[in-house]
């Protein structure tokens, strides 16, 4: 900026009753950041690194005291452990292939061009912008066997005999809170790949079509290679979201029945806040630190890749 | 043309959008329906798809057997609008800065800041209820506000900054020359050329906030007088009976506030959040 100052400038600056001592832009740009940044500093990053420490403790609502690798060789041993770390990627792999899929399904219907799309979109928004909590209260019911539409449905058409109490059951339990995580997740997918469908070019498809290239084609061949670097970003924070997704799980099962839908963030609270055990649960969240950073790597790696096959613009 | 369906395709599509729209929608419609329907009915055996004496008691009768419920709701959209707020203050400065300035290590620290959103409040807990702890913050609003900005910082950054990019550098450079200050140029140049950006992330950091607060609601504060409706709600679950109709009522209620913002601003909104998704 300071070079455009020409000669005339200059002198006006001089006169000028806004002028103020001129500092460094460097400095006036951290002096812009700063505030944010010391704001995430002291509510992140140190309990962060907090978290580390806390982990080679035995801390408790007590005191403290260190206990070396005890926390994480406890976690190694433990047959539980391996099943909750084994739950939370199977969760996590259904969870955001159906968001992915339906995302995918619900983008392509909404991108149609048919009377009524613009409400249509709108529709679609809710379960995005209300508090997940409160949505899980809609589903807490429809999950219930007495009163729920669902075990109701199934009775009337005779597919069960009785009242099916879908969160009473290990696996059902799980399924569940697989379905309910899809609805919260799947709107903002789609209606990012439908802004993306939006935004790749019309030319590309009449060429296609004047070549005689059928809708499935163009889908298969156009759509989804211009919207790839779309489809992996999403992939990544949707795992990353499923990954710790919290409150569906708390609400609907609070991990149960018998730890059937227990998942690394749930075992991780139940351990730190439930029962108290400060240093056990900083170890399980550091854990998922490491897991989370694994993840943004293989992200990292693959939008590079991808960047490079498909080009960004 | 090409975008032309067959009546067939066009049931086709219709039918696909209805199966897609029942599984987005069939939790509030059925909120909807349990909330009409009196107690006793809601448990009836075997199941009743309908009722013959609908009623919106329920509307009314929840406030007393929750007496608190409209200060949650109050809470709900005053510590929101407080996150909102004190998110706003800090995004704008830092959003200039990665928009506009070269300044040492900047992709490190934008990094750093997008970084904070792959951890949700859950890792953080234990120190965080700590540190909380020791300034005398908990069961108070501030054991809510304050964890709410620190996650919704690196999304208000990432959004304000690529608006701000779009405004054009020739204003800011004219002001300097004519001998403004870069404080200056920030207020009076920039701020107002980018209000529409700041409705829309300061609208998108809202409702970021008014869906956040069930974990550190129920987390960081005991106090009933200051939960947000999210926690609060559960109240109806009571030792003797849960009033599941008046729940569901009050649910309704409670997410009016953001389902009335969001309709009004949901076309600026939508392309806003996903100006990203086009971009590349």
């Amino acid at each position: 900026m300071s070079q455009s100052t020409g000669q005339f400038g200059a002198t006006s600056l001089k006169s000028s009753p806004l002028k103020s001592p001129r500092i460094s832009p460097a400095f006036f740009a951290w002096l812009l950041v700063a505030p944010a940044l010391l704001f995430i500093l002291v509510i992140v990053a140190w309990p962060l690194l907090e978290t580390f420490r806390l982990s080679f403790t035995n801390a408790r609502l007590g005191g403290e005291s260190y206990v070396g690798l005890e926390n994480y060789e406890k976690l190694l041993e433990k047959r539980k452990f391996h099943q909750t770390i084994y739950r939370t990627f199977y969760w996590m792999f259904l969870s955001v292939s159906l968001k992915l899929i339906l995302g995918l399904i619900g983008a392509s219907l909404l991108n149609a061009a048919v009377p009524g799309k613009a409400l249509f979109r709108v529709l679609v928004m809710p379960p995005w912008v209300i508090p997940i909590a409160i949505g899980c209260i809609g589903w807490l019911w429809l999950y219930n066997g007495y009163f729920g539409i669902l075990s109701g449905t199934a009775q009337w058409l005779g597919l069960i005999d009785g009242p099916f109490e879908f969160l009473a059951h290990k696996k059902s339990a799980f399924y569940s809170a697989v379905v309910t995580d899809v609805w919260v997740g799947t709107p903002m997918v789609t209606l990012f790949f439908l802004a993306a469908m939006q935004g790749v070019s019309r030319d590309l498809y009449e060429a296609a079509w004047v070549d005689g290239a059928g809708r499935w084609y163009r889908f298969r061949r156009i759509t989804i290679p211009q919207i790839m670097p779309v489809i992996v970003s999403m992939m990544l924070l949707s795992a990353i979201w499923t990954f710790n997704s919290f409150e569906v799980i708390w609400i609907l099962t609070e991990g149960g029945p018998r730890s059937a839908s227990t998942t690394l963030i749930i075992d991780t609270y139940k351990t730190a806040i439930g029962n108290y055990k400060f240093g056990e649960g900083a170890a399980r969240a550091v854990i998922i630190v490491i897991l989370l950073s694994i993840f943004s790597l293989i992200y990292l790696f693959f939008l590079n890749k991808v960047n490079k096959i498909y080009g960004s613009k | 043309m090409m975008d032309r369906y067959s009546p067939l395709q066009m049931v086709g599509i219709y039918l696909c959008l209805a199966v897609f729209l029942t599984f987005i929608l069939l939790p509030f419609v059925e909120m909807f329906m349990a909330s009409l329907r009196p107690l006793e009915h809601l448990f009836r055996s075997p199941y009743q798809f309908w009722s013959d004496d609908f009623s919106f008691e329920a509307y009314s009768k929840m406030w007393d057997t929750v007496p608190l419920l409209g200060r949650y709701i109050f809470n709900s959209v005053f510590i929101s609008t407080a996150v909102t707020l004190i998110t706003m203050i800090l995004v704008i400065p830092a959003a200039y800065a990665f928009a506009r300035l070269d300044f040492p290590y900047k992709n490190a620290t934008l990094g750093m800041f997008l970084g904070v959103n792959m951890f949700t409040g859950a890792v953080l807990l234990i120190p965080l209820y700590r540190v909380l702890q020791s300034l005398g913050l908990l069961n108070s609003y501030w054991a809510m506000i304050i964890p709410g900005v620190a996650f919704l910082i690196p999304t208000g950054i990432w959004l304000l900054r690529s608006y701000l990019e779009k405004i054009p550098r020739e204003l800011e450079e004219a002001a300097y020359v004519d001998g403004a200050s870069r404080i200056y140029i920030l207020r009076r140049v920039v701020l107002p050329l980018a209000i529409p950006g700041l409705i829309v992330v300061g609208v998108a950091v809202f409702i970021g906030a008014y869906a956040q607060q069930f974990l550190f609601a129920i987390t960081f504060n005991q106090t009933r007088e200051y939960q947000p409706l999210p926690a609060g709600i559960f109240e109806f679950i009571g030792y003797q009976s849960v009033t599941w109709n008046e729940m569901m009522a009050a649910a309704l209620v409670g997410v009016l506030p953001v389902m009335l913002i969001f309709l009004f601003l949901q076309k600026y909104l939508v392309a806003g959040l996903t100006a990203g998704a086009i971009k590349e």
